[in-house]
């Protein structure tokens, strides 16, 4: 440790200094005030968890993973913030179970991450003789927790998981939560069935393959086909209900889905098998049949993969918190969003949620509505004036009175748009489903007209050539082409934090011919590169200063200017912060203030002393800073385009029709002009609805669209895009309702998502003429009635087979060569 | 020959026990969630530090 103070005491200004990093979280020591155990702390939170750990044996914690800690805020929240979840009418929502003695809990935590995170939340119970066993399920970032509620109340268990860094994760989405579980365990009971009667059905048919029957005579054959065909039923009947079911539904509705020669081909196969063993005249193909059928559900499976923490569906009750401070006539009290009424008195503090639409009563309301309509800028509101749901308060804290109900605030009334109706996964026009209408018509004339050919030269034969035709041409090979490359494409694309909802996206991405790109979070975003200093330049020295004062404060702007600025990080003597004004403290003996310019002027600079001075109008500075008394600049925050922005859009244009839509003002039209080169349509203060009609007039006009977007205000045109992209800062954070989350790092590579899936469509339809070409061979020999047992047998696995194989290595292929396959599949898919 | 009749059966009868544990195991949740307990196996129990009186907090 002294060697670290030497360093920062001789180390030149504006030169990086060596700081030590937080045994807890990892994160720089700015000033070496928390230190125990000869450990030092980034802030007084950490430290806390740390000695409530080592004092209840827990620091095994620390072995397991370096720095496995999350900051903990040392503003953590109060106790009083989960007094709510002591209301019956909530905890019936949340416990999984409950009874007179112990409860069970799921609660979703965001900020499990490793391994140690595993293992101390598997250990609560040493923190508190309340707490039982716990359950983690690392990919949905989840603890189910037993306590005995007489011991540690909810709101107890909720408070003890903040204070160690895991804050439980309430919103009012989780609670409507419903796992599909059932559904997924039929899907993997079906394909271990099928499994097994694969498996078992080939053991028993090795003697016929070899011709080894004449060994064991007829006897053998008889009772060989007559187990296959018991083990075959629970497969036919079972593992491919789906198949029948989605045939059936097809045939209703008229249209001939690829389910419809599947469900033909299984079941030419089944009645013939009987046929054949009733009669003695063959051991029947029931090999063929439930190895078939297990390919069929592996490609099933590799389309309809899942990622369990992102949630493709969303809609403002995610974002919703559960609970918000209801003033009543004897203080404060926490209550339940879905318990509140109009009328309410709402106490909102800086970086609260406004739930429903509500009227100012109290308090320098400045609103934040980026999530909402894309405005980058937080308005600062009249008292009396009208405030929507979905605002984000800044600053102090303000009171409201809400003026409608939550379900029918403006937010939530975009979700009453026909788009949000619609289902999305029922794609009768895709490319299978094209193929296939043709592939039925042909399949169905060859086996009729091979049936009618015989029934004039050789009655006999008639019937098994008309069956022959159906068994080989059963599409095993055409229904696994697309999953099994599109499922590829998610996967890959996964490994690139790019995640497709389903692997139906990866068709409708091939087809956009025109993108629509949202501005504010999609396009630009709220980083360091867009602080400008206006003022005399500022010093080496004064730089470090400003750096280390904002480094100690969690504001928005402060974590902007802190790394504008660089690195710096010493020591901050008597550090004070004004909720909604600014930050101030004494740094190498020299008194620091930063803030809001009228805070600023008014705290910071006595009249008289000489200062830089303030442009007016004064609004286009967010920050003032004052350096002993004067004012020495301002900071200008403005937002900055992503990291190659420009190329990415060049990329774009050349190929697709573009538009930029913003629910900002215009003051930006000139620069975006320039960047889109005059060829966009480019349209500012837009509404949710006109974001969503301009959708509409565009997929009018023949166009399929994709839209960019990222936060609330996109939802409805998310939703009304053939392709909705919801751009996210962090993967498993909040995103509304779309197709493809797209890691905001990550979207220079959109032009290569696009082009990947175009080249994805291109391997289906080759893996679609390779299931042909084996087709018209297997068909022909059927036609001609020379089919044998063995052929058929050894045919039908080699074409599907080779076409698994083209599909998957082809793909990975295009991949690699795209510079798009990324390490191994990170923890969060 | 028969003796083939007594193999079949016996393997069939392994098999279909295979697949009543599947079916038990699918049933009991295991196949809900296949990363934590990749994960669990790392950490090891901790030696023991602060005694055995925290095991009655069980």
């Amino acid at each position: 440790m002294s060697q670290v103070v030497l360093e920062l005491q001789i180390a030149p200004a504006g030169t990086p200094h060596a700081v030590a990093s937080c045994f807890h979280c990892g994160e720089p020591c700015p000033d070496r005030a928390f230190v125990a155990d000869g450990r030092s702390f980034c802030c007084f939170g950490c430290q806390t968890v740390f000695s409530l750990l080592r004092e209840n044996g827990l620091d095994h914690f620390y072995q397991l993973q370096s720095a496995p800690g999350t900051r903990v805020r040392s503003t953590a929240a109060p106790a009083a913030k989960w007094k709510f979840l002591d209301d019956p009418v909530v905890q019936e929502r949340l416990y999984d179970f409950a009874d007179a003695t112990q409860a069970r809990v799921t609660l979703h935590l965001p900020a499990i991450h490793c391994v140690a995170c595993v293992w101390l939340l598997e250990n609560l119970f040493q923190l508190h003789p309340g707490i039982g066993k716990t359950r983690v399920n690392f990919t949905r970032r989840e603890a189910a927790i037993t306590f005995v509620p007489a011991k540690i109340k909810f709101s107890e268990l909720a408070a003890l998981l903040a204070s160690i860094g895991y804050e439980p994760q309430l919103t009012l989405g989780e609670t409507e939560h419903v796992p599909a579980s059932p559904l997924r365990q039929k899907a993997w009971l079906q394909i271990g069935l099928a499994a097994f009667g694969f498996g078992n059905i080939m053991l028993l048919s090795l003697p016929f393959y070899f011709g080894l029957d004449s060994l064991n005579g007829p006897w053998f054959r008889a009772l060989a086909g007559w187990l296959n065909l018991a083990m075959a039923l629970p497969v036919v009947t079972f593992s491919a209900s789906d198949f029948w079911r989605a045939a059936w539904l097809g045939l209703r509705q008229r249209t001939l889905t690829l389910e419809v020669p599947i469900a033909m081909g299984l079941a030419a196969i089944y009645l013939s098998s009987i046929f054949q063993v009733a009669t003695h005249r063959g051991p029947g193909y029931c090999d063929s049949l439930t190895g078939l059928i297990f390919f069929l559900l592996c490609g099933r499976l590799f389309q309809k993969k899942t990622y369990d923490r992102m949630t493709f569906d969303r809609d403002y009750k995610g974002f919703f918190p559960l609970s918000v401070t209801r003033k009543t006539a004897d203080g404060e009290e926490s209550v339940a969003i879905s318990r509140l009424r109009t009328g309410d008195r709402l106490l909102l503090r800086h970086g609260e949620l406004l739930p429903a639409d509500a009227r100012l009563v109290a308090g320098a309301a400045c609103v934040d509505y980026s999530f909402v309509t894309g405005e980058a800028e937080p308005v600062a509101c009249a008292p009396d004036s009208h405030l929507y749901a979905g605002g984000r308060q800044v600053g102090g804290a303000i009171e409201v009175e809400t003026v409608k109900p939550v379900a029918q605030s403006y937010l939530a009334s975009l979700w009453n748009n026909e788009a949000f109706r619609k289902p999305r996964d029922l794609d009768l026009n895709s490319l299978t489903n094209r193929y296939s209408r043709q592939f039925t018509k042909l399949v169905g004339g060859a086996a009729l007209g091979a049936a009618a050919f015989w029934l004039f030269r050789e009655p006999a034969k008639s019937l098994p050539a008309f069956t022959s035709v159906l068994i080989v041409a059963c599409p095993c090979a055409l229904a696994l082409a697309a999953p099994l490359t599109h499922g590829t494409v998610q996967r890959l694309l996964a490994r690139r934090r790019i995640f497709l909802r389903n692997a139906l996206v990866v068709e409708r991405l091939a087809a956009v011919d025109a993108i629509v790109l949202d501005k504010t979070g999609t396009l630009t975003t709220p980083d360091e590169r867009g602080v400008q200093f206006q003022g005399p330049a500022l010093s080496a020295a004064e730089r470090d200063w400003i750096s280390s004062l904002a480094r100690h404060s969690t504001h928005p702007n402060s974590l902007r200017i802190a790394p504008a600025l660089g690195a710096a990080a010493l020591p901050v003597a008597d550090f004070q912060e004004t909720p909604g004004g600014g930050i101030a403290g004494q740094i190498a003996g020299h008194r620091l203030c930063l803030g809001s310019p009228a805070w600023v002027r008014s705290r910071c600079n006595p009249a008289g002393s000489p200062s830089w001075p303030v442009p007016e109008p004064a609004a286009a500075l967010s920050v003032l800073v004052a350096v002993n008394g004067r004012v020495r600049g301002g900071f200008a925050l403005e937002n900055s385009l992503r990291p190659e922005v420009e190329q990415l859009i060049a990329r774009l244009g050349a190929r697709y029709e573009l538009a930029l839509l913003s629910g900002d003002n215009g003051r930006e039209t000139a620069r975006f002009d320039k960047l889109f080169g005059g060829r966009a349509v480019l349209k500012f203060n837009q509404s949710p609805a006109d974001k969503l009609q301009f959708i509409r007039d565009l997929q009018q006009r023949g166009r399929t669209v994709m839209m960019v977007g990222d936060g609330l205000n996109d939802a409805g045109a998310l939703q009304q895009a053939d392709v909705g992209v919801a751009v996210v800062e962090a993967v498993g954070a909040f995103s509304p309702a779309s197709d493809v989350i797209l890691d905001a790092a990550e979207l220079t590579r959109l032009p290569r998502v696009l082009e990947f899936s175009r080249s994805a469509t291109r391997i289906v339809r080759a893996g679609f003429l390779i299931s042909a070409l084996y087709n018209l061979i297997g068909v022909s020999i059927a036609a001609a009635g020379l089919l044998q047992p063995m052929v058929c047998a050894i045919l039908m696995p080699i074409s599907s087979a080779s076409v698994v194989f083209f599909a998957c290595s082809a793909t990975t292929w295009t991949a690699r060569r795209m510079d798009l396959l990324g390490g191994p599949l990170p923890a969060a898919a | 020959m028969s003796v083939v009749i007594i193999l079949i059966l016996a393997s069939l009868a392994v098999g279909l026990g295979f697949v009543g544990a599947f079916v038990w195991c699918v049933r009991s949740g295991q196949y809900e969630d296949t990363t934590t307990p990749s994960l669990r196996i790392l950490s090891d129990e901790p030696p023991p530090k602060t005694g055995k009186s925290k095991k009655t907090l069980k």
